[in-house]
């Protein structure tokens, strides 16, 4: 009986889609970041470079024939002198049930909507993870229950989120910390992190165009900063949001266009965010690829009784170029142009493989122009450039 | 529904074939075109793990591993195909979704795991490299019937056997080709040869088609495809493991809302 067994289970395993029940994925990665300039506050220690270190392992283990999932993935960085970036997070730690054009999914993990690429406007589910990134796709894990029902007519989801994750701050005194101390958060509900917030999405795919559509109602993940003494204060608001999500595909040019309106932060408001993606392949009769990005924000929010945003009025250019060649090069820079003040932001992201295993990155952000009470007149002297080597497992 | 299009294309096909006239090149090609895929119908589903090799000029190479799953649907509706990337680590867990369309663009998703994102991409850009192969992606794009008008040219040996050289003209816009020289064997009409011609005339790149196994008793498939490129010298190869049929797969599987969960 058991040796005709075995050949039951060895073919079992080999005809798995993911021909393993368990994997363990994930990477280590060393980062040097350099400021070329003295801080711009009295405090603020005058770091020149910032080495740090992060580990991301992500377990996954199927059971009930695949139909049923564990996912846990913690995430920490460590090892900075005093950079404030020191943290440990769990990324994803949940149990995910699928059935026939369903799922379910029960524990910490991550959502996005959207599709522009200056600003993540509808986004919404997760708190970003701001000591990892200014840039606001470094997300931090949400305590969440998800339903999705999917199929002809589009997908359907909706979430219960139990638990609040406030924003950290670098703080100050730190590069990129800005100019005062932060104080403990203080919430409109008085629940405070136990509110528990709900969204539903519905989003679906009609010929060329990408429609979806969303719903928020809970503890705005932007908190407001209330100086208090000579502290800043995070206030977390109850909001409600609507968010509307559109792309055009057509031909090499894809028009994207985002849009919410939000109640809770002083009057109603709305923010829109709206451009294109045009995408010249084989330039130059290589095989490299190079995109332009156009995208125009605009956001109607009050400058007090609702979180500051530098999106107000801005401009965002862009060009990616990927190359196209066997270690996978990619360059990205960019600019955000305020059309109202000097504030501008540069960056440039580029990056390249070595060999299979190891990804060589290298960033740069540049803040001009900008002053108070635009929030990059915080870290108007913080410009940094930043190397990281990856290793992926 | 599946079973009608078989009996359909075979009664099409078993007064189709011998009656047109061997002059009549663009009536032989399509019919050539139809029998290869009519003897390729009815596989409903399959998922095949790939191993793709990346070679450049100067030898250098690059290994990808990554899971096919295809599902067949019947007349003019195009396949899905969902591709999984396994390696290089830093890309595993990246999808690559597509739904082929006939007389239009293909729809096509990406799913970047690291921010979960479903990104919609365009399929005009079917030049473009897929993933750095020497595949354009209306290389790999599910060669429907009705995306090409046809010409049969002539038999002409290959290797061990005779083949049926056939003349495919892309039928959609924004082609990087003016035609593609397709050799399908006599004996299973199974494709063994592409010649990739661009707008000047010129071959410019050659894909081969070998090893080919039948697998549930019907269906050939190829072990090896090996696409040169004549202009940059550079060759990327497909190497297939075994081929499963018949999985069950459905079309909630392949649809966006589903990207999220397939690892």
């Amino acid at each position: 009986m058991r040796s005709a067994l075995w050949p039951a289970v060895a073919f079992s395993l080999v005809a798995g889609q993911a021909g393993a029940q368990t994997s363990l994925t994930g990477s280590v990665a060393g980062e040097l970041r350099y400021f070329p300039q003295s801080p711009a506050f009295a405090g603020q220690a005058d770091d020149r470079l910032q080495l740090s270190t992060s580990l991301e392992a992500r377990f996954s283990y199927d059971f009930d024939g695949g139909s049923d999932r564990i996912v846990v993935t913690p995430f920490l960085r460590f090892g900075g002198a005093g950079d404030g970036r020191d943290h440990v997070d769990l990324r994803e730690a949940y149990w995910l049930h699928q059935g026939d054009g369903w799922s379910l999914t029960a524990g910490i993990d991550k959502v996005f909507w959207g599709v522009t690429e200056s600003r993540h406007l509808v986004d919404i589910i997760n708190q970003d993870d701001a000591l990892e990134d200014i840039d606001g796709e470094d997300k931090l894990g949400q305590p969440m229950v998800g339903l999705s029902v999917y199929g002809d007519h589009g997908t359907f989801s909706v979430y219960v989120l139990p638990w609040f994750r406030e924003r950290e701050f670098l703080g100050f005194g730190r590069r990129l910390g800005g100019p005062a101390p932060i104080g403990s958060a203080t919430f409109e509900s008085p629940d405070g992190t136990s509110h528990v917030d709900f969204a539903v999405r519905w989003s679906h795919s009609v010929g060329d165009l990408d429609i979806g559509l969303s719903y928020f109602d809970g503890t705005s993940r932007e908190p407001r900063m209330i100086p208090t003494g000579p502290a800043l204060v995070p206030h977390y608001d109850q909001i409600g949001q609507a968010g509307l999500d559109l792309q055009l595909t057509a031909g090499d040019w894809l028009w994207k266009l985002e849009a919410i309106r939000r109640s809770g932060h002083g009057p109603d408001f709305w923010a829109a965010t709206a451009g294109f993606e045009w995408t010249i392949p084989g330039i130059a009769g290589t095989g490299a690829d190079l995109g332009l990005i156009a995208e125009y924000s605009h956001d109607g929010r009050h400058p007090v009784l609702a979180p500051a945003t530098i999106y107000d009025d801005d401009l965002f250019l862009g060009a990616r170029l990927g190359l196209n060649d066997i270690n996978d090069t990619s360059l990205l820079a960019g600019a955000l142009i305020d059309r109202d003040t000097d504030a501008r932001v540069f960056l440039f992201e580029g990056q390249r493989r070595l060999g299979e295993n190891w990804l060589l990155s290298l960033e740069g952000r540049f803040f001009g122009g900008a002053v108070a009470p635009d929030p990059i007149s915080a870290i108007r002297n913080d410009d940094y450039l930043s190397l990281s080597l990856k290793r992926s497992f | 529904m599946k079973p009608v299009l078989p009996l359909l294309l075979a009664s099409l096909l078993g007064t189709a074939v011998p009656s047109f006239a061997a002059s009549d090149g663009a009536a032989r090609g399509l019919a050539i075109a139809l029998e290869s895929e009519r003897r390729d119908t009815g596989w409903r589903d399959s998922t095949v793990a790939v191993t793709m090799i990346l070679q450049d000029r100067r030898g250098q190479t690059r290994e990808r591993r990554l899971r096919l799953s295809m599902l067949e649907k019947p007349g003019n509706d195009g396949d899905k195909t969902l591709t999984i990337f396994d390696s290089p680590p830093d890309m595993a867990g990246t999808l690559f979704l597509s739904h082929a369309v006939v007389g239009a663009d293909d729809n096509l998703w990406l799913y970047l795991p690291s921010l979960k994102r479903v990104k919609r991409i365009s399929s005009s850009n079917k030049t473009g490299a897929f993933f750095g192969s020497e595949f354009a992606y209306e290389d790999i794009s599910a060669p429907e019937i009705g995306k090409f008008t046809y010409n049969y040219v002539g038999d002409k040996s290959c290797g061990r056997l005779t083949c049926f050289v056939v003349e495919r003209f892309p039928a959609y816009r924004n082609s990087g080709y003016s035609k593609l020289i397709t050799w399908f064997d006599t004996s299973e009409y199974r494709p063994q040869r592409i010649d990739y011609v661009d707008r000047s005339g010129r071959i410019l790149k050659v894909l081969t088609l070998s090893g080919y196994k039948r697998y549930a008793g019907r269906f050939w498939r190829p072990q090896t495809l090996t696409m040169q490129n004549n202009k940059t010298g550079k060759t990327t190869i497909l190497r297939y493991g075994n081929y499963a049929f018949g999985r069950g797969l459905t079309d909630a599987y392949f649809s966006q809302g589903n990207l999220r969960n397939i690892q």
